[in-house]
């Protein structure tokens, strides 16, 4: 399961660790499925586990969690390290919204990033990124046409 | 007079009973030893000769006949899906509702350890799952490879991912094996889709699994289809819940099935969230669901359901459900062992008498605790949030109890709150304030029976002899009242959490 796939339009969306806010999660899911994709829905306060398992199931391109509520930065950690464990180490993984609750840091997103690449995440979007701006992004990360 | 003959070939005996469908009278039951070895015919016609003494009836008077079978083991099933939380449950629970017993599970990669353990295990038929449509591929090829590599024999149902469907048929077809397609159990990450793999799972239990249970001439006589029994059970409580075009249902409804080796809990509801705020985990639950529990069967595995609640634990609930009795006078982990020994031993002392009911009240909350969903309060960074997994059955208006306890039990009905909620573990969702049954005729297998041809009568027939029981005689508490005597002690606070969610009391 670990070896370099094509991309299939497969994606897994939900609202990380102990976040219920699910309105961003569910607006992304839908420009997905309008651009084609094939959208595992998981729902508010997903822990990482059914993340991982719905994208080995669906053999989905990418995870894009969705965080509001300020506690994203230790919702996440860890996931890299679990996909690998669980044979999808290459999957492209996305985290978005308002990730840090720290107002100065999150006035510097630059930081606020580089807390999420050094976890693993290949992006870290700002909530006032708009569904079609991360499908066009995913589209590039993935190599296909727009 | 319109009198219908029902069968039930059990593990040990086969069970007849004539029904006369107009008039919706029983006209009578008979019982003698399943004969599986030799020839099933012979034991059936001990049985139906006995019936005849009692009905006057000879097996060519029957306007219809109809039989279910667990004999020669009953349907044996081994599920194979990917990561076991998604596609592997999702086989497991079409298995089950299709009435077999799950003799092993497997996710992920087959290994040749695990290949081996399946031939051994000596199934009836392998469910294939893997991958949600257009999803993983790799897990479900390679299991078929393993499995066309292997010496397994039996059929094997191919319900994974459609997309490699052919493929997978190919490999198996090039290995030798037989196999049926069916669609995909978990065709989405949260849908479950079990009725098409149960369909075929039925074509395969009457083509195959008839005759290499030697029941074909059984078939022969009643001229048409056997299914298994536990399916025929699960058809009864889908009848009594929703009702036929004539007659009203009740609504929704737990099944409560207590045997020697083992209990089978039915339950047909739609599952709810305990409250609009509770946050659902895991895959989405069906309306009809079954389990069955292999390790709690009340003869077979008497000594391991003490170890499972603690000598102390029956001894409690002796002394609880039968304070007439001495419950000193039995010693719960020596009795248990003997019964597990002496499979076929019947009470003889007051005692082992009220000790049985002790023992299937002990067995039965455990079975019914599995088979329930819970629903926790978790501590979060934004306060508590209510977590919800598994099915909500609070809310469940009747509770039937079957099987040989409520048949030869004394006062039987004392086992039947096991299935209800309690403060010992209020985070468990079973029903609340339910209303109780038994069937002490043994007529819920006949009624799954009857359902198919005839469910208007199936159904008045049911209600008719199902026998109710009043809450004081069961002993139930009821919980409100409970509640507000003990209000200030201990169990109060676990409770007070409980009936808290239920007011939606909390933010987020």
């Amino acid at each position: 399961m670990s070896e370099k796939k094509t991309p299939n339009k497969s994606v897994v969306i939900g609202t990380i660790g102990s976040d219920c806010h699910t309105i961003g999660a569910w607006v992304l899911s839908e420009s997905f499925k309008q651009a084609g994709y094939k959208v595992s829905f998981l729902g508010a306060v997903v822990p990482q586990e059914e993340f991982i398992n719905a994208a080995i199931e669906s053999d989905a391109d990418a995870i894009l969690c969705s965080s509001m509520y300020g506690m994203g930065a230790i919702d996440c950690e860890g996931m890299r390290e679990k996909c690998i464990e669980a044979g999808i180490g290459d999957i492209i993984l996305y985290v978005g919204g308002m990730p840090v609750a720290d107002v100065e840091l999150a006035k510097d997103w630059a930081r606020v990033e580089k807390i999420f690449h050094d976890m693993g995440f290949n992006r870290c979007l700002p909530n006032t990124t708009s569904g079609p701006e991360t499908v066009a992004l995913l589209n590039k990360d993935l190599g296909l046409e727009d | 007079m319109k009198p219908i003959l029902l069968i039930d070939f059990g593990s040990t005996y086969t069970k007849v009973t004539a029904i006369d469908i107009e008039g919706g009278e029983l006209l009578g039951t008979a019982q003698d030893s399943t004969t599986i070895e030799n020839d099933v015919r012979i034991g059936m016609n001990k049985a139906l000769d006995k019936l005849q003494e009692q009905t006057g009836l000879a097996p060519e008077d029957y306007f219809d006949k109809y039989a279910c079978s667990s004999a020669a083991g009953g349907l044996n099933m081994v599920s194979i899906g990917l990561v076991p939380s998604l596609t592997l449950e999702a086989a497991q629970r079409a298995a089950l509702g299709a009435g077999a017993k799950v003799v092993g599970g497997y996710g992920f990669e087959l290994s040749k350890g695990e290949i081996r353990q399946i031939e051994e295990r000596n199934c009836d038929i392998i469910m294939l799952a893997g991958g949600t449509n257009g999803g993983n591929k790799a897990t479900i090829l390679h299991n078929a490879q393993m499995l066309a590599n292997s010496n397994i024999d039996c059929p094997v149902l191919v319900c994974g991912n459609v997309s490699v469907q052919d493929d997978v048929a190919d490999i198996l077809e090039a290995g030798g094996k037989q196999y049926y397609l069916a669609d995909n159990v978990l065709p989405e990450v949260s849908q479950v889709c079990v009725e098409p793999a149960q369909e075929v799972i039925r074509q395969i239990f009457v083509k195959h699994i008839t005759k290499a249970k030697g029941l074909e001439h059984a078939a022969e006589f009643i001229g048409r289809d056997i299914i298994p029994t536990p399916k025929a059970s699960l058809n009864a409580a889908t009848l009594l819940a929703e009702g036929s075009r004539h007659e009203a249902g009740v609504g929704s409804v737990l099944v409560l099935e207590i045997g020697g080796a083992t209990i089978n809990v039915h339950s047909v509801c739609e599952n709810k969230p305990v409250n609009p705020n509770t946050v659902m985990r895991g895959l989405p639950e069906g309306k009809i669901k079954r389990t069955v529990e292999g390790d709690l069967g009340i003869r077979w595995n008497s000594d391991t359901i003490c170890e499972l609640v603690t000598p102390e634990g029956i001894r409690d609930n002796l002394r609880r459900l039968a304070p007439e009795v001495d419950a000193d006078a039995i010693d719960p982990a020596e009795y248990t062992k003997f019964m597990r020994a002496n499979t076929s031993y019947k009470p003889q002392t007051d005692e082992e008498w009220a000790f049985d009911v002790a023992l299937a009240y002990s067995a039965a909350s455990v079975a019914v605790r599995r088979h329930a969903g819970t629903a926790k309060m978790e501590a979060l960074a934004m306060g508590e949030v209510e977590v919800q997994r598994g099915k909500n059955l609070t809310e469940v208006p009747t509770v039937i109890g079957v099987g040989g306890i409520f048949r030869y039990g004394r006062r039987p009905e004392r086992v039947l709150p096991a299935a209800t909620y309690s403060l010992r573990n209020p985070e468990s969702l079973r029903p609340t304030n339910p209303n109780f049954y038994m069937d002490k005729n043994y007529i819920l297998y006949a009624v799954g029976l009857l359902s198919q041809d005839y469910p208007d009568e199936a159904l008045r027939f049911a209600k008719k002899y199902l026998v109710p029981v009043s809450r004081e005689e069961t002993g139930a508490v009821d919980v409100a009242e409970y509640i507000h005597k003990q209000s200030g002690q201990d169990e109060f606070q676990d409770l007070n959490a409980h009936a808290a969610c239920h007011m939606g009391s909390f933010g987020c």
